[in-house]
């Protein structure tokens, strides 16, 4: 390093400009890549959400489209995808820094969404000013509609806590009404975003449905010891167990509950139940646990979908938002192919426009995707949706889950 | 209700004394406040994961071997990373700030390098989850074990500082780092070993806690600021007093969990520590004995 002078450096760098010159006009003919920027947390609390939702639908979306030679653009022409990324470090802050970073500096074509609301919320009116579609995708809220309206080119595609809540309150009460369960549900919920949404919602909602919430607190996150709170379930009287929990605590209460063989008729936990690796966290017990999400467990397409992102990726996805997050891009792909790169157009096209994507046939509501499995289950080794039940694929809930 | 709250409540705590032990014994003796411990746990619990799903060993086997590697990556942590600063510090206070901005430091690397080497994300497996009848509690048997384990080592610990002529030559160091060398004792030697020592409990800790405990690479942290508050309410540097606010501290949250609310668990938490300091500045056992 010594020797190392200030010639020898810009000698260096001269060399350096004179190859890539003459590699220029080289690379001329290959299509230029169009730019697709993203932002998402790679490390901090928010990475692993975004580490097996988000992330890797990025990159296998991108592999899928190069490997079949490109972007479609409307005059028959393919230019492959190139993807630009940044971390947030679980960020809000600098999720908008990215992306002012990506528009102006990068000048990408289109930018893909974080994970997660907070950082939705977050980026969503920056889209907007910058005119970027913005596919929020991981954004579970109930203002949707209002989002959709403030900010034309937004496109929420989870659905709110009162869908959930809803559609889990649906299915409970059908149960009560067939004499499966005694209607006396025990309900946890971490004071946090997801917890608090969901808690909130489904007080109401529990109550209209005739259902009566016979215990009801919240714990903080990162609780990692159960063993009080499922004593006390225990002694409640409730044959139905809820907790609207994070990844870290739906492992533990399924742990615990395995332990103390706590076997209410309903055991329904938050985020993480339909993760890959939930089955080998409990040994292959997996069968009847309940949660949000699912994916249709007749569908082909979903079939394909899982085992190729397993071949790439090295792991099947989640059953709750990882298909979702592929057709999003399914849809990019496709208006992009219709209208061209113009994102005002794309925008339009996929407020407007029907999409087949693994997820099915996909039209949005006022800017919402309003297809959505709401309630799923553990059957067998697939995490299927059973509500709403009354749409195409949707499974029959096993009620009461056999023991553990 | 009360004996089945005490023993939940004791178990817990058993295992926060377990992941708190080897930081307060790395700085009694070694005089570093080893702010990266965490990390060390969770290395420990990626390298149990590890062995267990893709080797099949068990990690009961994993709880001998783990800590013996970790051993001796502490005590060559220490040859490599702190004895410069020992050096430098020459036995006044200053070792300690720098010591704590070394480790704040290195807990970013060894954070980076878990992320790039096993991802962000949560990982978790089943092993000796069964229940176990304890007085008519039903309690995992992965907990009794970490409960067991922290009751040992803690104890052990202690028996052989305050028993074995090993223990009084790192009691000496610890207590008069400037005339413990007159008398003979090789002070880095016995700094690198109570560093050590430190790391393998720490292991010892991240091996079990993996058994029924969600990890990701980035819950380092979670489990230094536990592990701080437990040292730091037991007396800094001592592991008698370690044990003693780890059990507290678990019985406490248990009682609240189950009798005022399970959302005021980090709070009660949080009025604990500040009862106890408020009381005594020191620490539980702080000065009095170990130190």
């Amino acid at each position: 390093m010594i020797g190392f002078t200030r010639r020898a450096a810009m000698g260096l760098l001269g060399g350096v400009a004179i190859s890539a010159l003459s590699l220029g006009p080289g690379m001329a003919q290959a299509p230029e890549p169009v730019r697709i920027g993203y932002v998402a947390s790679k490390s901090g609390p928010a990475a692993a959400g975004a580490g097996i939702t988000t992330i890797p639908n990025y990159e296998l979306w991108a592999k899928d489209v190069n490997a079949a030679g490109g972007l479609k653009l409307p005059d028959g022409s393919q230019r492959p995808v190139e993807l630009i990324s940044y971390d947030d470090r679980s960020s809000a802050e600098d999720a908008v820094r990215a992306v002012e970073r990506l528009a102006s500096q990068d000048k990408v074509d289109f930018i893909l969404p974080p994970w997660g609301t907070g950082f939705n919320l977050a980026i969503a009116p920056l889209m907007d000013r910058l005119g970027y579609p913005h596919l929020a995708v991981t954004s579970m809220t109930d203002k949707a509609p209002d989002f959709a309206k403030r900010w034309k080119k937004s496109f929420w595609m989870l659905g709110g806590g009162h869908d959930y809540a809803g559609a889990l309150a649906q299915t409970v009460a059908k149960a009560q009404a067939e004499g499966k369960v005694n209607g006396k549900v025990a309900v946890i919920s971490v004071a946090d975003g997801f917890g608090i949404d969901l808690i909130s919602a489904a007080r109401p909602i529990f109550k209209e449905q005739g259902l009566e919430l016979v215990y009801d607190q919240s714990y903080p996150m990162g609780t990692t010891d159960f063993a009080a709170i499922i004593e006390e379930v225990k002694s409640s009287g409730a044959d139905s167990f809820v907790a609207f929990s994070y990844p870290p605590e739906t492992f533990a209460l399924a742990k615990q509950a395995r332990t103390v063989a706590f076997n209410p008729k309903i055991f329904f936990t938050g985020v993480g139940t339909p993760f890959p690796n939930y089955p080998g966290i409990v040994e292959g017990r997996q069968e009847g646990v309940m949660s949000v999400g699912g994916v249709d467990g007749n569908s082909e397409k979903i079939a394909a979908y899982f085992k190729r992102h397993a071949e790439v990726v090295g792991t099947p996805p989640d059953s709750w938002a990882s298909a979702i997050t592929y057709a999003s891009l399914e849809m990019l792909a496709q208006a992009v192919s219709r209208v061209g790169l113009d994102r005002e157009a794309v925008a339009g096209e996929l407020a407007s426009g029907s999409f087949d994507t693994v997820i099915g046939e996909v039209k949005l509501e006022d800017n919402q995707l309003r297809q959505l499995w709401l309630v799923g289950q553990w059957q067998g080794d697939k995490f299927v949706g059973v509500a709403p039940a009354d749409r195409t694929g949707a499974m029959a809930p096993v009620i009461p889950k056999p023991a553990w | 209700m009360l004996s089945s709250t005490l023993i939940l409540g004791l178990v817990l705590g058993g295992s926060y004394a377990l992941v708190a032990v080897g930081m307060t014994l790395q700085y009694g003796i070694a005089r570093i406040m080893n702010l990266a411990y965490g990390e060390f746990i969770i290395l420990a619990a990626f390298a149990t994961y590890l062995l267990f799903g893709s080797l099949g060993i068990s990690p009961i086997v994993a709880l001998l071997i783990i800590p013996v590697i970790a051993f001796g990556l502490g005590v060559a942590l220490f040859q490599v990373m702190m004895r410069p600063l020992v050096t430098r510090a020459g036995g006044s206070g200053r070792l300690e700030v720098d010591s704590i901005l070394a480790t704040f430091g290195l807990l970013f690397v060894l954070q980076g390098v878990m992320l790039l080497a096993f991802g962000g994300n949560y990982t978790s497996y089943g092993f000796l989850d069964q229940g176990v009848n304890v007085l008519g509690t039903t309690l995992a048997a992965n907990r009794l074990l970490a409960f067991a384990l922290s009751i040992g080592l803690a104890g052990g610990l202690f028996a052989l500082l305050q028993f074995s002529r090993w223990g009084l030559a790192l009691r000496a160091v610890a207590l008069a780092p400037g005339s413990a060398a007159l008398v003979g004792l090789n002070m880095r030697r016995i700094a690198a070993l109570g560093f050590g020592l430190g790391t393998a409990l720490a292991a010892a800790g991240g091996v079990t806690v993996s058994m029924f405990q969600t990890f990701s690479a980035h819950d380092g942290v979670l489990f230094t600021m536990k592990a701080l508050v437990i040292v730091i309410m037991g007396g800094v540097g001592n592991v008698l007093g370690a044990l003693v606010s780890g059990l507290l501290l678990g019985l406490m949250e248990t009682a609240v969990a189950r009798w005022v609310d399970p959302g005021l668990t980090l709070a009660a938490t949080y009025i604990l520590f500040l009862a106890v300091l408020l009381w005594r500045p020191e620490g539980l056992f702080g000065k009095a004995a170990g130190r």
